[in-house]
Protein backbone atom coordinates (compact mmCIF):
# COMPACT_ATOMS: atom_id res chain seq x y z
CA UNK A 1 0.00 0.00 0.00
CA UNK A 2 1.17 3.54 -0.75
CA UNK A 3 1.06 6.09 2.42
CA UNK A 4 2.17 9.51 2.41
CA UNK A 5 4.53 9.79 5.44
CA UNK A 6 5.46 13.60 6.19
CA UNK A 7 5.01 14.36 2.85
CA UNK A 8 6.55 11.67 1.19
CA UNK A 9 4.88 8.97 -0.71
CA UNK A 10 5.80 5.63 0.32
CA UNK A 11 5.21 1.80 -0.23
CA UNK A 12 4.86 -0.31 2.96
CA UNK A 13 3.57 -4.00 3.52
CA UNK A 14 -0.55 -4.06 4.21
CA UNK A 15 -1.85 -4.16 8.22
CA UNK A 16 1.08 -1.90 9.29
CA UNK A 17 -0.17 -0.02 12.65
CA UNK A 18 0.72 3.58 13.59
CA UNK A 19 3.13 1.98 15.90
CA UNK A 20 4.75 -0.73 13.53
CA UNK A 21 5.61 3.03 11.22
CA UNK A 22 6.89 4.95 14.12
CA UNK A 23 9.26 1.77 14.01
CA UNK A 24 10.02 1.56 10.43
CA UNK A 25 10.57 5.30 10.19
CA UNK A 26 13.03 5.44 13.10
CA UNK A 27 10.92 8.32 14.65
CA UNK A 28 12.98 10.42 16.78
CA UNK A 29 11.72 9.99 20.89
CA UNK A 30 8.86 8.07 19.79
CA UNK A 31 6.82 8.77 23.34
CA UNK A 32 6.94 12.37 23.28
CA UNK A 33 6.05 12.18 19.22
CA UNK A 34 2.39 13.96 17.91
CA UNK A 35 0.89 11.79 15.25
CA UNK A 36 -2.07 13.09 12.49
CA UNK A 37 -3.55 10.88 10.42
CA UNK A 38 -5.34 11.86 7.55
CA UNK A 39 -5.09 15.87 9.56
CA UNK A 40 -6.70 14.32 13.02
CA UNK A 41 -4.38 13.61 15.44
CA UNK A 42 -4.34 10.20 17.31
CA UNK A 43 -4.04 9.16 20.69
CA UNK A 44 -0.50 7.97 21.88
CA UNK A 45 -3.06 4.45 23.50
CA UNK A 46 -4.62 4.31 19.82
CA UNK A 47 -1.18 3.68 18.35
CA UNK A 48 -1.16 0.13 18.71
CA UNK A 49 -4.26 -0.10 17.04
CA UNK A 50 -4.85 2.24 14.35
CA UNK A 51 -3.90 -0.10 11.28
CA UNK A 52 -2.99 2.63 8.28
CA UNK A 53 -4.35 2.30 4.77
CA UNK A 54 -3.77 2.85 0.99
CA UNK A 55 -3.82 6.79 0.56
CA UNK A 56 -3.51 7.09 4.25
CA UNK A 57 -1.34 10.59 5.49
CA UNK A 58 0.62 10.66 7.92
CA UNK A 59 2.61 13.63 9.72
CA UNK A 60 4.94 12.93 13.25
CA UNK A 61 5.08 15.95 15.16
CA UNK A 62 8.09 16.87 17.23
CA UNK A 63 8.42 18.79 20.34
CA UNK A 64 10.81 21.69 19.25
CA UNK A 65 12.32 24.38 22.09
CA UNK A 66 15.07 27.01 21.28
CA UNK A 67 14.91 30.64 21.22
CA UNK A 68 16.08 31.92 24.62
CA UNK A 69 16.88 29.83 28.15
CA UNK A 70 16.25 32.51 31.25
CA UNK A 71 12.79 33.38 30.94
CA UNK A 72 11.76 32.02 34.05
CA UNK B 1 -2.12 61.61 13.78
CA UNK B 2 -0.76 62.20 10.28
CA UNK B 3 2.86 60.17 9.85
CA UNK B 4 5.90 62.77 9.61
CA UNK B 5 7.71 63.13 6.11
CA UNK B 6 10.31 61.32 7.71
CA UNK B 7 8.16 58.66 9.12
CA UNK B 8 6.77 58.50 5.32
CA UNK B 9 10.56 57.97 3.81
CA UNK B 10 11.26 55.61 6.72
CA UNK B 11 8.10 53.42 5.68
CA UNK B 12 8.12 54.37 2.24
CA UNK B 13 8.40 50.30 0.88
CA UNK B 14 5.58 49.49 3.29
CA UNK B 15 3.34 52.47 2.00
CA UNK B 16 4.03 51.60 -1.63
CA UNK B 17 2.37 48.17 -0.88
CA UNK B 18 -1.19 48.07 -1.66
CA UNK B 19 -2.00 45.98 1.67
CA UNK B 20 -0.22 48.65 3.76
CA UNK B 21 -0.50 51.90 2.46
CA UNK B 22 -0.62 54.85 5.01
CA UNK B 23 -3.70 52.83 6.62
CA UNK B 24 -1.54 50.26 7.57
CA UNK B 25 1.46 51.67 8.48
CA UNK B 26 -0.62 54.00 11.15
CA UNK B 27 -1.83 50.56 12.55
CA UNK B 28 1.67 49.01 12.42
CA UNK B 29 2.63 52.65 14.72
CA UNK B 30 -0.35 52.41 17.21
CA UNK B 31 0.04 48.52 17.19
CA UNK B 32 2.02 46.55 20.23
CA UNK B 33 3.80 43.57 20.63
CA UNK B 34 5.39 41.74 23.46
CA UNK B 35 7.86 39.18 22.73
CA UNK B 36 8.69 36.72 25.60
CA UNK B 37 12.51 35.64 25.43
CA UNK B 38 15.29 38.11 23.63
CA UNK B 39 16.93 34.85 22.45
CA UNK B 40 17.39 32.93 19.12
CA UNK B 41 14.20 33.65 18.12
CA UNK B 42 13.21 36.88 19.76
CA UNK B 43 16.47 38.96 18.63
CA UNK B 44 15.34 38.86 14.55
CA UNK B 45 11.61 39.13 15.23
CA UNK B 46 12.55 42.51 17.76
CA UNK B 47 14.54 43.81 14.99
CA UNK B 48 11.91 43.63 12.35
CA UNK B 49 8.75 44.59 14.04
CA UNK B 50 11.14 47.59 15.17
CA UNK B 51 12.68 48.14 11.89
CA UNK B 52 8.45 48.20 10.63
CA UNK B 53 7.37 50.84 12.90
CA UNK B 54 5.90 48.40 15.32
CA UNK B 55 4.68 51.18 18.05
CA UNK B 56 4.98 49.49 20.99
CA UNK B 57 7.40 46.37 21.67
CA UNK B 58 7.51 45.00 24.76
CA UNK B 59 10.48 42.60 25.38
CA UNK B 60 10.74 40.16 28.22
CA UNK B 61 14.22 37.78 29.33
CA UNK B 62 15.63 37.58 32.98
CA UNK B 63 19.01 36.44 31.08
CA UNK B 64 22.14 38.20 30.79
CA UNK B 65 24.08 38.50 27.18
CA UNK B 66 26.34 35.64 26.88
CA UNK B 67 29.33 34.87 24.69
CA UNK B 68 27.75 31.37 23.40
CA UNK B 69 24.49 33.77 22.23
CA UNK B 70 26.47 35.82 19.85
CA UNK B 71 26.12 32.77 17.27
CA UNK B 72 22.80 33.28 16.32
CA UNK B 73 21.03 36.57 18.79
CA UNK B 74 21.95 39.22 16.34
CA UNK B 75 19.97 41.66 18.47
CA UNK B 76 23.34 41.46 21.00
CA UNK B 77 26.61 42.02 19.99
CA UNK B 78 30.08 41.71 21.60
CA UNK B 79 30.18 44.73 24.06
CA UNK B 80 26.67 43.37 25.48
CA UNK B 81 27.96 40.48 26.76
CA UNK B 82 26.95 40.84 30.66
CA UNK B 83 24.43 43.52 30.18
CA UNK B 84 20.41 42.25 30.78
CA UNK B 85 19.38 41.07 27.19
CA UNK B 86 16.18 43.52 27.50
CA UNK B 87 18.82 46.15 27.89
CA UNK B 88 20.71 45.45 25.35
CA UNK B 89 17.47 44.19 22.38
CA UNK B 90 16.50 47.63 23.33
CA UNK B 91 19.35 49.50 22.77
CA UNK B 92 19.25 48.33 19.43
CA UNK B 93 15.96 48.90 18.66
CA UNK B 94 15.77 52.33 19.55
CA UNK B 95 19.16 52.77 17.61
CA UNK B 96 16.99 51.08 14.65
CA UNK B 97 14.19 53.22 14.71
CA UNK B 98 13.17 55.53 17.79
CA UNK B 99 9.58 56.14 16.35
CA UNK B 100 9.13 52.72 18.45
CA UNK B 101 8.34 52.75 22.47
CA UNK B 102 10.39 49.70 24.07
CA UNK B 103 8.97 47.85 27.68
CA UNK B 104 11.45 45.82 28.65
CA UNK B 105 10.91 43.13 31.48
CA UNK B 106 13.47 41.82 33.41
CA UNK B 107 11.68 39.07 35.26
CA UNK B 108 10.93 35.68 35.44
CA UNK B 109 7.29 35.19 33.59
CA UNK B 110 5.09 32.78 35.76
CA UNK B 111 1.82 31.80 36.16
CA UNK B 112 0.96 34.88 38.73
CA UNK B 113 2.11 37.93 36.29
CA UNK B 114 1.99 36.49 32.29
CA UNK B 115 -1.38 37.15 32.34
CA UNK B 116 -1.62 40.70 33.28
CA UNK B 117 1.74 41.08 30.92
CA UNK B 118 -0.06 40.03 27.96
CA UNK B 119 -3.01 41.61 28.48
CA UNK B 120 -1.33 45.10 27.01
CA UNK B 121 -0.61 43.27 24.21
CA UNK B 122 -2.16 42.69 20.62
CA UNK B 123 -0.20 39.83 19.74
CA UNK B 124 2.52 37.90 21.87
CA UNK B 125 5.82 36.26 19.88
CA UNK B 126 7.00 33.12 22.18
CA UNK B 127 10.48 33.29 21.71
CA UNK B 128 11.40 30.84 24.64
CA UNK B 129 13.22 27.67 24.26
CA UNK B 130 11.73 25.43 27.06
CA UNK B 131 8.43 23.76 27.33
CA UNK B 132 7.51 24.80 30.51
CA UNK B 133 7.62 28.44 29.26
CA UNK B 134 5.96 27.30 26.02
CA UNK B 135 3.03 25.65 27.59
CA UNK B 136 2.45 28.82 29.53
CA UNK B 137 2.28 31.33 27.42
CA UNK B 138 -0.51 29.02 25.09
CA UNK B 139 -2.72 28.77 28.15
CA UNK B 140 -2.74 32.06 29.24
CA UNK B 141 -3.05 33.24 25.85
CA UNK B 142 -5.65 30.74 25.75
CA UNK B 143 -7.53 32.41 28.67
CA UNK B 144 -6.87 35.58 27.97
CA UNK B 145 -7.73 35.66 24.23
CA UNK B 146 -4.90 36.60 22.99
CA UNK B 147 -3.11 35.52 19.79
CA UNK B 148 0.46 34.15 19.69
CA UNK B 149 2.99 32.53 17.33
CA UNK B 150 4.78 29.93 18.81
CA UNK B 151 8.07 28.49 16.95
CA UNK B 152 11.04 25.91 17.89
CA UNK B 153 14.14 25.57 16.59
CA UNK B 154 16.70 22.58 17.17
CA UNK B 155 19.91 21.50 15.07
CA UNK B 156 18.88 22.38 11.09
CA UNK B 157 14.88 22.45 12.09
CA UNK B 158 11.89 24.62 13.01
CA UNK B 159 8.61 24.67 13.49
CA UNK B 160 6.34 27.58 13.44
CA UNK B 161 1.96 27.90 14.41
CA UNK B 162 -0.03 30.87 14.95
CA UNK B 163 -2.85 30.91 17.66
CA UNK B 164 -5.68 32.94 16.95
CA UNK B 165 -8.51 32.93 19.81
CA UNK B 166 -11.63 30.50 18.62
CA UNK B 167 -10.03 30.27 15.24
CA UNK B 168 -7.93 27.06 15.21
CA UNK B 169 -6.23 24.57 17.27
CA UNK B 170 -3.63 25.96 20.66
CA UNK B 171 -0.48 24.44 21.44
CA UNK B 172 -1.61 21.95 23.90
CA UNK B 173 -3.89 20.69 21.37
CA UNK B 174 -1.04 19.12 19.79
CA UNK B 175 1.00 18.37 22.30
CA UNK B 176 -0.92 18.05 25.48
CA UNK B 177 1.21 18.12 28.83
CA UNK B 178 5.45 18.92 28.59
CA UNK B 179 7.83 16.35 28.13
CA UNK B 180 9.80 15.45 31.22
CA UNK B 181 12.96 17.23 31.45
CA UNK B 182 15.77 16.09 29.43
CA UNK B 183 13.29 13.30 27.60
CA UNK B 184 13.75 15.64 24.26
CA UNK B 185 16.90 17.49 23.04
CA UNK B 186 17.31 21.13 23.69
CA UNK B 187 19.53 23.57 21.50
CA UNK B 188 22.32 23.55 23.87
CA UNK B 189 22.69 19.85 24.37
CA UNK B 190 21.52 19.31 20.88
CA UNK B 191 23.28 22.59 18.49
CA UNK B 192 21.17 25.16 16.45
CA UNK B 193 22.62 26.82 13.25
CA UNK B 194 22.62 30.22 13.77
CA UNK B 195 20.76 31.58 11.25
CA UNK B 196 17.79 29.04 12.33
CA UNK B 197 16.41 31.88 14.45
CA UNK B 198 16.94 34.20 11.80
CA UNK B 199 14.68 31.94 9.38
CA UNK B 200 11.57 31.08 12.04
CA UNK B 201 12.07 34.80 14.11
CA UNK B 202 11.71 36.45 11.12
CA UNK B 203 8.60 34.57 10.19
CA UNK B 204 6.84 35.01 13.59
CA UNK B 205 7.53 38.79 12.75
CA UNK B 206 5.74 38.16 9.41
CA UNK B 207 2.61 36.47 11.37
CA UNK B 208 2.18 39.13 13.53
CA UNK B 209 2.60 41.72 11.20
CA UNK B 210 -0.02 40.26 8.66
CA UNK B 211 -2.39 39.54 11.99
CA UNK B 212 -2.14 43.54 12.65
CA UNK B 213 -2.45 44.20 9.17
CA UNK B 214 -5.42 41.51 8.88
CA UNK B 215 -4.15 40.83 5.43
CA UNK B 216 -2.65 37.30 3.97
CA UNK B 217 -3.46 33.99 6.06
CA UNK B 218 -1.72 32.81 8.99
CA UNK B 219 -0.27 29.80 10.21
CA UNK B 220 -3.63 29.16 11.90
CA UNK B 221 -4.16 25.44 12.04
CA UNK B 222 -1.38 24.81 9.99
CA UNK B 223 2.20 23.69 11.41
CA UNK B 224 4.38 24.91 9.19
CA UNK B 225 7.87 23.15 9.24
CA UNK B 226 11.77 24.06 7.99
CA UNK B 227 14.66 21.33 7.31
CA UNK B 228 17.44 23.35 6.50
CA UNK B 229 19.28 20.47 5.15
CA UNK B 230 16.79 19.37 2.67
CA UNK B 231 15.89 23.18 2.31
CA UNK B 232 12.63 22.22 2.04
CA UNK B 233 9.38 23.78 3.58
CA UNK B 234 6.09 22.19 4.46
CA UNK B 235 2.82 23.18 5.64
CA UNK B 236 1.27 20.21 8.47
CA UNK B 237 -2.38 20.64 8.34
CA UNK B 238 -4.03 20.87 11.95
CA UNK B 239 -7.34 19.57 12.98
CA UNK B 240 -9.55 22.51 13.03
CA UNK B 241 -10.24 22.02 17.03
CA UNK B 242 -9.90 19.66 19.50
CA UNK B 243 -12.42 19.36 21.32
CA UNK B 244 -10.77 17.46 24.24
CA UNK B 245 -7.99 19.86 24.51
CA UNK B 246 -7.48 20.26 28.42
CA UNK B 247 -7.28 24.57 28.02
CA UNK B 248 -9.08 25.55 24.61
CA UNK B 249 -11.57 22.49 24.68
CA UNK B 250 -15.02 22.13 24.98
CA UNK B 251 -14.81 21.33 28.65
CA UNK B 252 -11.42 22.53 29.41
CA UNK B 253 -9.79 20.99 32.84
CA UNK B 254 -6.98 23.54 33.05
CA UNK B 255 -8.85 26.59 34.32
CA UNK B 256 -5.64 28.09 36.11
CA UNK B 257 -1.66 28.50 34.90
CA UNK B 258 0.60 26.09 36.07
CA UNK B 259 4.17 26.58 36.46
CA UNK B 260 5.57 23.56 35.40
CA UNK B 261 8.90 22.23 36.95
CA UNK B 262 11.97 23.89 34.68
CA UNK B 263 12.68 21.45 32.74
CA UNK B 264 14.74 20.83 29.67
CA UNK B 265 18.25 22.40 30.23
CA UNK B 266 19.50 24.07 32.35
CA UNK B 267 19.30 27.95 32.63
CA UNK B 268 22.43 29.33 30.79
CA UNK B 269 23.04 29.43 27.05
Amino acid sequence: MILVVAGEKKSYTEGLTIRDLIQIENVETPEYVTVSLNDEFVGKSDFESTVLKDGDTVEFIYFMGGGSSKWH
Amino acid sequence: MALTDAQLERYSRHIILKEVGVKGQKKLLDSKVLIIGAGGLGAPAAMYLAAAGVGTIGIADADEVDLSNLQRQIIHATEDVGKPKVQSAKETMERMNPDVIIHTYRKFVMSDNIRELIRDYDFIIDGTDNFPAKFLINDACVMEKKPFSHAGIIRFKGQLMTYVPGQGPCYRCIFQSPPPKDAVPTCKQAGVIGAMGGVIGSLQAMEAIKYILGVGDLLVGKLLTYDALKMEFRTVNLPKKVPTCAVCGDHPTITELIDYEQAVCDLRG
